[in-house]
């Protein structure tokens, strides 16, 4: 069956890509555009390892087709910082509060957090962990990344609101 | 296992999708998010040729509320839409609370409410609620529409009255009388992250004296399908309720159960947990009907 050109817009650059339309998102940024921030750990929708944001809102990108996806906007952990040289806040916090060990859930977790913090910019530490719920870490044990997320709240709402 | 090889179509407007639907047949299958279609066609339980996302269909994403009309939920409306709209959680708390706490926030932002209820799990998180609510769904095929009552939809496992050629196109849910409440609750052994073992969804509203004068109850993950509790609406009915009359309705929600042993938990556990969680919906039901209670914010 033929594949189907669409457009990408991901992390503000737009990729023409011709896919088959069976293809997962997550696939997609690996393998045709070479953005492998994004990791594939259950490929079921459990893990949330997968996790990107279309149109702002947190999805996991293994059960997204590639196809439906076509003209959304859609960041990944590549497109979080404001240019290739910085660190976003809340991944400058993830380092700082030793929120990463083994790694591999740390850019999906990086991309609900961010979608939280949109949503929701002081949140309390339940709704950091209802907002992470959908992703496993097999290492931390989570406290240090609800620190992480919480440290970011703070840097992104900036000084005045320190207490 | 690999993804079985399809063409996807996506359509702009209803009419479209009828007709590719028309077109295709059986061949095709409706995607709402698509999390438990690419799920199926991925452990090889669904192989069809045609995928038609509902996604861009226009007028199909939206959710609506009059007093006198009550609510309507698009058949593109995701689960975390439903959950945000403060209309929903005024309203509709039941039925906010269960599309908050099922599933993931990713799922939750993919998910349709139409999809959650085509798919016919038993333990669908939305279906108890909504059956709480009365709701109906609008099918719609080339030919008409068609309204059926959600008691009537739900056939057996993964099955529906949804026709091959028909969309489900809307969610209808009567306005809520005053003094009124409802209420979901659900267990799972991991978090609410992992599928239902146990769901519970009440509806009460009471008269000026305080008498039940109108009450359903319905369970989900329970049973072959979601199902209402007519012994224990009858048993509550225009009654003033007491503790006594609450853990006999809650008995009786037992009745109406045939859980089965399966990894989530035993059939015994289930059946002591609609007791339980009947009688705590139930609690909540009153005393938001009360007022002593406000929809959680």
């Amino acid at each position: 069956m033929a594949k189907q050109n669409i457009d990408l817009n991901v992390n503000g650059f737009t990729y023409r890509v011709a896919v088959e339309p069976w293809r997962s998102l997550a696939e997609v940024l690996r393998e045709e555009l070479g953005l492998t921030g994004t990791k594939v750990g259950c490929n079921q929708g459990d893990c949330g390892a997968c996790t990107v944001l279309i149109d702002g809102r947190a999805v996991s990108s293994c059960l997204t087709l590639a196809v439906e996806a076509h003209q959304r906007q859609i960041t990944t952990i590549e497109g979080l910082a404001a240019s290739p040289d910085q660190l976003h806040p809340i991944q400058q916090a993830f380092i700082d509060h030793g929120a990463v060990q083994c790694g591999f859930c740390t850019a999906g977790m990086i991309l609900s957090a961010k979608a939280l913090l949109d949503q929701n910019p002081d949140p309390s530490e339940e709704e950091i962990r209802q907002g992470i719920a959908g992703n496993l870490c097999r290492c931390t044990g989570y406290v240090k990344i609800v620190e992480a997320i919480s440290a970011a709240a703070q840097t992104l709402r900036g000084p005045r609101e320190e207490r | 296992m690999a993804m079985p090889h399809f063409e996807h179509h996506q359509p702009t407007s209803l009419e479209e999708a009828l007709d590719i639907l028309t077109r295709h047949g059986a061949e095709a299958k409706l995607m709402g998010g698509g999390t438990d279609l690419v799920m199926k066609m991925r452990a090889g339980a669904l192989e069809p040729r045609h995928v038609v996302g509902l996604g861009r269909v226009a007028g199909l994403n939206r959710i609506s509320y009059r007093d006198d009309d009550g609510l309507v939920i698009g058949g593109s409306t995701r689960i975390s839409e439903v959950a945000a709209h403060p209309e929903v959680r005024r309203h509709y708390p039941a039925l906010a609370h269960a599309c908050s706490v099922m599933a993931t926030p990713q799922i939750r932002n993919m998910g349709t409410v139409a999809g959650n209820l085509a798919n016919a799990a038993p333990s669908a998180d939305t279906a108890a609620p909504l059956l709480a609510c009365r709701a109906s769904v609008v099918l719609v095929e080339r030919g008409g529409r068609r309204q059926v009552k959600l008691t009537d939809f739900f056939k057996g496992p993964g099955l529906t009255d949804l026709e091959p050629g028909e969309i489900l196109e809307a969610i209808r849910v009567p306005a809520p009388p005053n003094r009124c409440g409802s209420a979901y609750q659900r267990l799972s052994e991991r978090s609410q992250v992992d599928i239902a073992a146990v769901g519970v969804a009440g509806f009460v509203a009471l008269d000026l004296a305080g008498a039940i004068i109108g009450v359903r109850l319905a369970l989900s993950a329970v049973a072959p399908t979601p199902v209402r509790c007519p012994e224990a609406e009858a048993i509550l009915e225009g009654q003033i309720p007491t503790p006594e009359l609450l853990r006999r309705a809650s008995a009786a929600c037992v009745r109406a159960s045939r859980p089965i042993d399966d990894l989530r938990a035993s059939a015994n556990y289930r059946r002591s947990m609609v007791q339980v969680l009947s009688l705590r919906v139930l609690e909540q039901c009153l005393a938001l009907a009360k007022g002593e209670a406000s929809p959680p914010a």
